[in-house]
């Protein structure tokens, strides 16, 4: 092997970009990953748990963590960012802007800081449903493991109380922003996806109806780490839904919206209604959908959703949700099977909003709906969801594919 | 003691607050440590210098150091590779979960730094075991668009290939196609198949040795040394460093499927009609054709799984037809239309077609009869039974995969990999799909799950750089995921061995071969270093270097077991380190309080746990055992497979030994907790150490 060969270079370090990371540093190859947020595991360390096994992304990503942490081939740079890139493949230069550090690497995450903090932010961790202190740690197994100080809602200097209070001298309020310059040999593009904001559909009602959340919420709403500790419950009262109603394609499969199956939300639908009769086996779920795609061996997956007597399949696209008395919400939607029109009243409805493309502010080829084509100059490679919709295990997959167009 | 152990105390994050660190010191020096020194905090830059000084002045080997959990920090405790470096966990694991200030805490605490000490005087570094004449070819079993595309990518990265093919020619399925979906907008055209292309570009390379009509007789040896013996005429003996098979998939026997028809004239299969439309480009189709789909999926009395791929296959060849004669007319009858991601734009374009009819719905009869064929659907989307009239049925029939009994390992644990739910040789794990029982060998493409071409490429990439990762690995003499980079391997004492066969049964990886005698052969390349071997073995003859039987064992008995009338109960608690581990930590650093009567003790796997262990526990004075690991089951989370079900059929084995002591059952107790089970930790801790006081003392304390 050449051993001049430059490392290569992962953008995004969800579960797909610490993959690839991970399957070249083991080949035996220096890899340095950027991430835009202060953690690495980007979507999934959000989830509760994954289809079909129902178990948690937290397991998977603590071995990959380990495997980063023993890896001296590996390099990682989080609340970062790609400003420019340039060069060819085999030595490209890139600059990555990273975010004042104001707390350093030497934090013990004995969570002092936390403490004496008085200023307090909404925690994007739960999409803002909670909030923590301005110092904060992202989350239980964040990785790198260390506290956070939010800029925007720290008042700096003039509180300076947890830099009073750090016993290790790991806070610096007046930590600037940095700019470091990189020779990297091939790119990966791990930059992953957001979810379809939800409010762009008006007549699901979503930005006036806290009854109305959108799945990604849901599992922060349910995780044993999240929103309401394992619970489910509705943001106007507190109370536990006796009926939960899912909105398949919301937004999806619709070309006002995205033209493209996400090809994810209906395996996280089924799983989202299992895990709610996990948790109360008497609520009645009700899922409209338009077709039901699972895929492979999910079906299995697909066969225990509707053996399940709580859980309805319903084939219908929910075209209107309205709120009404006690905050419940009314679905009409027209049952394709039965051609009848149908109105349901649920007491929560999830709305399973599809992926789009995160946006990324470098000069690379785009297609129509903004993923990442196939077709880059050479050396530089998409990968999993920023180039299309796919499911975690798929991801995996094309990120341990792109790790080898990587080191050739 | 010859052993130079370093022994450093840190008071930083409550620890010095919650603990009495001088009468640590005194444990220290009661163990005749080389030296002990305390820090405010080891992870600052000073703290790091003082012990890395002292590790060049003193000439330390073994360095332990009792602070925050080996999990967070790793980076900054990295000393030269000479050095056998320790862990006390006096942090997630005391100072924050027990009862600051008092004597219970203080007492966990050293024990925890005995047990350490302990562990590191029983301890050696591992010395790889790297194997001579390692290969650093690669085999490709199979010739289709997934062995291709393996072919293809393992060269480019600078490795060898040889890609053998039962067949005549390389190609498989692809060879067959007369057009293929597009894989980008804007998805009006069908396109050429690419296998022309992949066969010139495979061509090119010189690295790629092409063997077609060629089979294999055995394969025998371990990653970076397998003895590939190939057939064709004559017998050829290769050796490889690694294989990926992607032997692919059938079409499922139409035959069975006469409900549909099939059997009948113009009833043809979506494969038939694919090689029917190649071979007749310019004759005329009938004019009026049915597809069915899911002709043999999703149904449980024939394949129960969705086939993935004929969903977009109904819809290219609809095409065909459509765009042959304008005058025709495509019905297709549906359970779902799967056209996931950005095939949904394929679909769309499909769909704007009028004289294409698509209604969801089930077959109830198809009638041949003299011109034509009448079929009758049921619970169509209008609501009604329709009757269709049609001049041809094309049956979307789905695969089969076919299995990888043809690599004929030499294996004692078969000839083929294992296999999941309806024969599919695919990973179990969501996280971590090339995970493979049989170390070195991947699987790629419909072997592994039904999918599509492009899917099958994908996988065909990660499959050859799994391969190039356990080539490179091996060369290094560390081990592949999960434990990745470990340089241990089981050493075994064959002067005990009585050939009992449980190492070579148990192995989850079938890393052990067997002689006729039954005497285990190891392969230590193919070895995961998961240590379920270690815990079968009822005369102690495997070892770790830094996994023995004797270490652990001098673990338990280094702790100091208060007597009866002390009235302060012991609990061993053995907890995997691959989700139990964590879990308990981050029970730790949210502050949870639990018994401080409990000792962890971190092992590999559940699978591991040797009952000499327990018996050691025992006879120590140890009032309960508790072990903690992955989930079983059909969803097991096990990184090792079956490491945490063992623990349930070696259960008996442990009862008899409880019950040969006189012992009531209940001093062993296994828990199967999620990573994310932290908040659960306390309670399975304090519950078990009450039931245990229910029962009273063990009444080998005082002996």
């Amino acid at each position: 092997m050449d051993k001049t060969q430059k490392p290569v270079l992962i953008i995004g370090g969800g579960i797909s970009g610490v993959t690839t990371v991970v399957e070249i540093a083991e080949v035996g190859k220096e890899v340095i990953l950027i991430e835009k947020m202060p953690y690495l595991g980007g979507n999934v360390v959000k989830f509760n748990n994954y289809f079909p096994k129902l178990c948690p992304p937290t397991c998977g990503l603590e071995i990959n963590f380990r495997r980063i942490k023993q890896n001296p081939k590996i390099k990682y740079f989080t609340s970062s960012e790609v400003q420019e890139i340039s060069g060819k493949k085999g030595n490209f230069k890139v600059k990555i802007k990273t975010s004042p550090q104001y707390i350093k690497n030497n934090c013990t995450a004995c969570g002092k800081c936390a403490e004496v903090c008085p200023e307090e932010r909404p925690d994007n961790f739960n999409y803002g449903f909670t909030k923590t202190k301005a110092a904060y740690l992202p989350h239980e197994m964040a990785f790198p493991f260390k506290y956070q100080i939010d800029d925007e809602y720290c008042k700096k200097e003039s509180c300076n109380k947890c830099v009073e209070a750090c016993e290790y001298n790991a806070i610096d309020l007046s930590a600037k922003e940095e700019i470091t310059e990189l020779e990297v040999s091939s790119i990966v593009t791990a930059t992953g996806w957001e979810s379809y904001d939800a409010s762009k559909i008006e007549n699901l009602n979503y930005s006036d109806s806290k009854n109305i959340i959108t799945n990604v919420e849901f599992e922060r709403f349910i995780a044993s780490n999240g929103v309401n500790e394992n619970k489910l419950l509705r943001l106007t009262d507190n109370t536990e839904p006796k009926k939960v109603a899912f909105v398949q394609c919301a937004g999806s499969r619709d070309e006002n919206h995205l033209p493209y199956c996400s090809a994810v939300c209906c395996s996280a639908s089924l799983k989202h209604a299992l895990t709610i009769q996990e948790l109360y086996p008497t609520t009645e779920v009700k899922i409209f959908y338009i077709d039901m795609r699972v895929s492979g061996r999910n079906e299995d997956f697909l066969i225990k959703v509707q053996e399940n007597k709580n859980i309805e399949l319903v084939k219908g696209k929910v075209g209107k949700i309205t709120e009404v008395e006690n905050n419940n919400l009314i679905l009409e939607a027209e049952d394709i099977l039965s051609g009848k029109k149908i109105k349901y009243e649920a007491e929560m409805v999830v709305l399973a909003t599809g992926i789009v493309p995160s946006e990324i502010k470098l000069n690379l080829n785009t297609n129509e709906n903004q993923f990442i084509s196939d077709t880059q100059i050479e050396g530089i490679i998409p990968v999993a969801c920023s180039k299309k919709p796919m499911d975690v295990s798929s991801s995996v997959k094309d990120a341990t594919a792109a790790a080898v167009k990587a080191i050739q | 003691m010859d052993k130079k152990v370093g022994v450093y105390i840190c008071s930083g994050c409550e620890i010095g607050k919650n603990l009495d660190i001088e009468k640590l010191n005194q444990i220290a020096t009661e163990q005749n440590v080389t030296i002990c020194k305390n820090h405010s905090s080891l992870c600052s830059v000073e703290g790091f210098d003082l012990i890395n000084n002292d590790i060049q002045q003193k000439n330390l080997d073994r360095i332990i150091i009792a602070a925050c959990s080996p999990r967070v920090k790793t980076e900054v405790f990295d000393f030269p590779e000479n050095v056998l470096l320790e862990r006390t966990n006096i942090r997630e694991q005391v100072a924050w979960c027990m009862e600051p200030g008092e004597e219970d805490t203080q007492m966990a605490a050293e024990d925890y730094l005995r047990m350490s000490i302990t562990k590191v005087t029983n301890t050696e570094i591992p010395k790889p075991f790297i194997a001579e004449n390692i290969s650093s070819d690669i085999l490709v079993v199979g010739g289709g668009i997934t062995g291709i595309t393996a072919a293809i990518d393992g060269t480019k990265a600078g490795y060898k290939v040889y890609i053998i093919e039962k067949e005549e020619k390389l190609g498989g399925w692809l060879n067959k196609l007369h057009k293929q979906i597009p894989y980008a907008a804007p998805y009006d055209e069908l396109i050429n198949p690419e296998i022309e292309d992949k066969l010139k570009e495979l061509e090119k390379l010189d690295k790629v040795q092409i063997h077609t009509s060629t089979t294999i007789k055995e394969i025998s040896g371990q990653p970076g040394q397998f003895d590939v013996h190939l057939l064709n005429g004559k017998e050829e003996k290769i050796t490889v460093g690694s294989i990926v098979t992607a032997t692919g998939w059938q079409p499922y026997n139409a035959n069975k499927l006469s409900h549909l028809g099939y059997g009948k004239p113009n009833i043809l299969t979506n494969v038939e009609f694919e090689e029917f439309v190649k071979n007749n480009t310019n004759k005329e189709l009938p004019k009026n054709i049915l597809f069915i789909q899911c002709a043999g999926s999703r149904d449980k009395n024939h394949l129960p799984y969705c086939s993935s791929f004929c969903c977009g296959t109904s819809l290219k060849q609809a095409k065909y037809i459509r765009d042959l004669s304008p005058d025709s007319n495509v019905f297709i009858v549906y359970k779902d239309i799967r056209t996931l991601g950005l095939y949904e734009e394929f679909y769309k374009k499909v769909q704007k077609d009028d004289q294409i009819f698509f209604t969801k719905g089930e077959i109830e009869k198809v009638i041949p009869e003299k011109n034509n064929i009448s079929v009758q659907v049921k619970d169509t989307l209008i609501g009604d039974d329709i009757s269709l009239s049609v001049d041809m049925i094309v049956l979307a029939t789905g695969m089969v995969p076919n299995g990888t009994e043809d690599l004929n390992l030499s294996y004692r644990l078969g000839k083929g990999l294992p296999e999941l739910k309806y024969n599919f040789s695919d990973s179990h794990f969501i996280c971590f799909p090339y995970e493979t029982r049989r170390t070195g060998i991947y699987t790629a493409g419909c072997l592994r799950a039904p999918m599509d071409i492009a899917s099958s490429k994908s996988d065909a990439s990660g499959a050859i750089l799994k391969a190039i990762q356990t080539i490179e690995a091996t060369k290094r003499g560390e081990s592949v995921h999960p434990r990745s980079g470990d340089k241990s391997y089981p050493d075994l004492f064959m002067d005990r061995c009585t050939d009992c066969k449980r190492c070579t049964e148990e192995c989850p990886f079938g890393s052990y071969d067997e002689n006729e005698k039954g005497t285990p052969l190891p392969n230590p390349n193919r070895c995961r270093r998961c240590g379920i071997c270690l815990g079968s073995c009822p005369e102690r003859v495997i070892n770790f270097t830094d996994y023995s039987i004797n270490s652990i064992s001098a673990m338990i008995k280094s702790v100091e077991v208060p007597d009866e009338f002390e009235e302060k109960p012991r609990i061993l608690v053995f907890v995997c380190e691959n989700d139990a581990y964590p879990a308990i930590d981050m029970a730790g650093q949210k502050g949870l309080k639990y018994s401080p009567y409990v000792r962890v003790i971190s092992v590999r796997c559940l699978g591991s746990i040797n009952k000499v262990w327990i018996s050691d526990a025992l006879s120590k004075g140890f009032d309960g055992i508790l072990q903690i690991g992955c989930k079983p089951g059909d969803d097991y989370q096990c990184h090792f497979i079956h490491g945490s079900e063992l623990t349930e059929t070696r259960g008996e084995n442990i009862q008899e030994t409880l019950e040969t002591m006189m012992l009531e059952p209940e001093r062993i107790k296994t828990e199967f907790v999620e990573i994310t089970d932290f908040e659960k930790i306390p309670q399975i801790i304090n519950d078990y150490v009450e039931e245990i006081e229910l029962i009273g003392s063990n009444p080998f304390k005082e002996l």
